[in-house]
């Protein structure tokens, strides 16, 4: 059952009801039913606005979107987790940004650390204790290359001066100390925090080497942004891009360092997967070294292949050649997943609530399986997210932003999806609903989805969590509406 | 007197970021678009106008400027 318009916004009405008039009204303007026409969003949906007492949100807070998202990926850095223990702890290497490399040497993305403040900080101040635990890291691991400062919720309001410990320690230890002013209670979700990370990026680790030229630069680098290497998925996406001729001089920042960070001034062409995230500093690239970004979409054959042309195209004719070489020479294996997979899930309908990206760009990995995207909603998107949303959703589709709890789950209800992709918070609500769901932040332990191997990773998962007998079980046998149970049991 | 971000997209408009808003909007109309002062008034797709002091020629985009609302 695919619904049109007016249907969806009966539906959207209906579910709007619970709420009291005001929450009813404000929340009313975060759903709409899609009109693939729309070029501007602003009009229609609002985004990027605070979640309403008394409802359960899915965000995360600014701590979340610096350290866990754009920062805890880095390899050759230490992030200091700068306030009480727990924040740290509980987000620790529970995103699966893969690394390569030893850790303790040249990898720090799976410790913790922290400054553990206890009362006596809170009320004195942590600024001594900031210092001292960063020579303290650069005695333990002193191959680490940068040391960030990741403020917790207290630092901002005690008002400590972390910017001016991280110019001392830095000239103290002679690294690149980078104080992060993410304090959890700013902005409305993670989202500002990954604009704060950016920031932080931008005014003290890019320049880094900009009077140093002893690089070697090719006509042929470029760069990737915002691919923070989720099971892997930007190793799987750089096997694609050096196959058409091309050479990654630096990943932001899944599987990223410093220098790599530090040389991207020399890159061509800055690609960029994650807008969301990773947009304020492709912006800044593109203004400071002039090096222009692209939006690229590397889930399923037919984005990949778009994908590749379009990179290609900002290159010469080898490299053009080249990329045709490589989507002929995928497309046969590429075929034979669809083959094998599009017949067990034809027609299945799809529901999708997660970060800021994925529920517009993984919608192509979807249909080239034959599924339908009935409904997509962003945690933290802006308009200019939504701006690239409608085009790529079909007409009358059920688009949320911020859901609650309580909307995603009757949206469920009534529209009955064969799958749900969202998060872990999400995950096993809908597990007992018996609605068969798959995490797509973390790919729920599986990955890489990006590239053409992705894709076969994607599309079994996709079939072994749809077909899985389990959901054929649901009832227990007593309660079995069919005689099936009854006469097995005479 | 927000800071926007002044870039040309792939076809070639004339792109207006809004920094601070996240917000992006095709500008439809340049008072001065060179050759020789480029700047002043500045009409978006959404109907909004701005005002940019001139630059005397064409600056290098993509540039971060500040303008007034009108
Ligand atoms: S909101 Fe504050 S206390 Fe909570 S996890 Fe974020 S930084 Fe820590």
């Amino acid at each position: 059952m695919t619904m049109n318009r007016q249907e969806t916004e009966q539906l959207i009405q209906e579910v709007l009801e619970v709420y009291p008039e005001a929450t009813g009204k404000q929340r009313a303007k975060h759903l709409m039913a899609n009109d693939p026409s729309l070029e501007k969003s602003n009009k229609c949906i609002v985004a990027n606005k605070k979640a309403l007492p008394g409802v359960m949100t899915a965000r995360g807070c600014a701590y979340a979107g610096a350290k866990g998202v754009v920062w805890g990926p880095v390899k050759d850095v230490a992030n200091i987790s700068h306030g009480p223990v727990g924040c740290g702890q509980f987000s620790r290497a529970g995103r699966r940004n893969y690394v390569t490399g030893h850790s303790g040497v040249n990898v720090f993305t799976d410790m913790n650390f922290t400054s553990d403040f206890q009362e006596k900080d809170v009320v004195f101040g942590g600024d001594k204790k900031l210092a001292k635990l960063i020579a303290e890291i650069d005695t333990l691991f002193p191959l680490v290359k940068a040391i960030t400062v990741q403020s917790e919720c207290p630092i901002g309001l005690i008002g400590d001066d972390i910017e001016a410990v991280a110019k001392k320690s830095a000239k103290d230890i002679g690294k690149t100390v980078v104080p992060v002013r993410c304090e959890g209670f700013r902005g409305v979700s993670q989202s500002l925090g990954h604009h704060v990370a950016n920031d932080s990026l931008r005014d003290w680790v890019l320049h880094g080497r900009d009077d140093d030229n002893s690089f070697e630069s090719t006509p042929y680098d470029v760069a990737i942004t915002g691919d923070y290497n989720i099971g892997g998925d930007a190793w799987s996406s750089r096997v694609l891009l050096e196959e058409i001729g091309l050479r990654v001089i630096a990943q932001w920042s899944g599987d990223g360092s410093i220098p790599e960070m530090q040389t991207t001034r020399h890159a061509k062409l800055n690609l960029l997967h994650c807008y969301r995230s990773m947009n304020y500093i492709s912006r800044h690239l593109e203004e400071k070294y002039g090096i222009p970004y692209l939006e690229y979409n590397f889930f399923g054959p037919t984005q990949i292949a778009a994908s590749l042309r379009k990179i290609a195209a900002f290159f010469d004719d080898t490299i053009k050649e080249n990329a045709e070489r490589v989507i002929a020479r995928h497309q046969p294996m590429q075929d034979a997943i669809i083959a094998k997979y599009r017949p067990r899930l034809e027609g299945k309908r799809v529901m999708l609530f997660v970060g800021g990206l994925r529920p517009r760009h993984i919608i192509g990995a979807y249909e080239d399986l034959g599924m339908e995207i009935i409904g997509a909603g962003y945690e933290f998107a802006h308009n200019d997210d939504y701006d690239r949303t409608f085009k790529e959703l079909q007409d009358g589709a059920l688009i949320y932003d911020d859901a609650t709890s309580f909307e995603l789950e009757s949206f469920v209800e009534r529209l009955k999806p064969d799958l749900i992709g969202s998060g872990i918070k999400e995950k096993y609500v809908f597990h007992k609903m018996g609605i068969p769901f798959r995490q797509m932040h973390s790919w729920d332990y599986s990955g890489p989805y990006h590239g053409y191997d992705g894709f076969a990773i994607f599309a079994r998962d996709m079939d072994m969590t749809i077909n899985n007998p389990c959901w054929k079980n649901m009832q227990a046998p007593w309660k079995r509406a069919s005689t099936e149970g009854l006469q097995l049991a005479a | 007197m927000p800071n926007v971000m002044l870039r040309n997209n792939a076809a070639g408009e004339l792109i207006f970021y809004i920094t601070k808003k996240d917000h992006e909007e095709t500008v439809v109309a340049l008072e001065h678009s060179g050759p020789g002062p480029w700047g002043g008034e500045i009409q978006l797709a959404d109907g909004s106008r701005f005002y940019l002091e001139p630059f005397a020629q064409t600056p290098k985009l993509p540039l971060t400027v500040r303008v007034k609302r009108l």
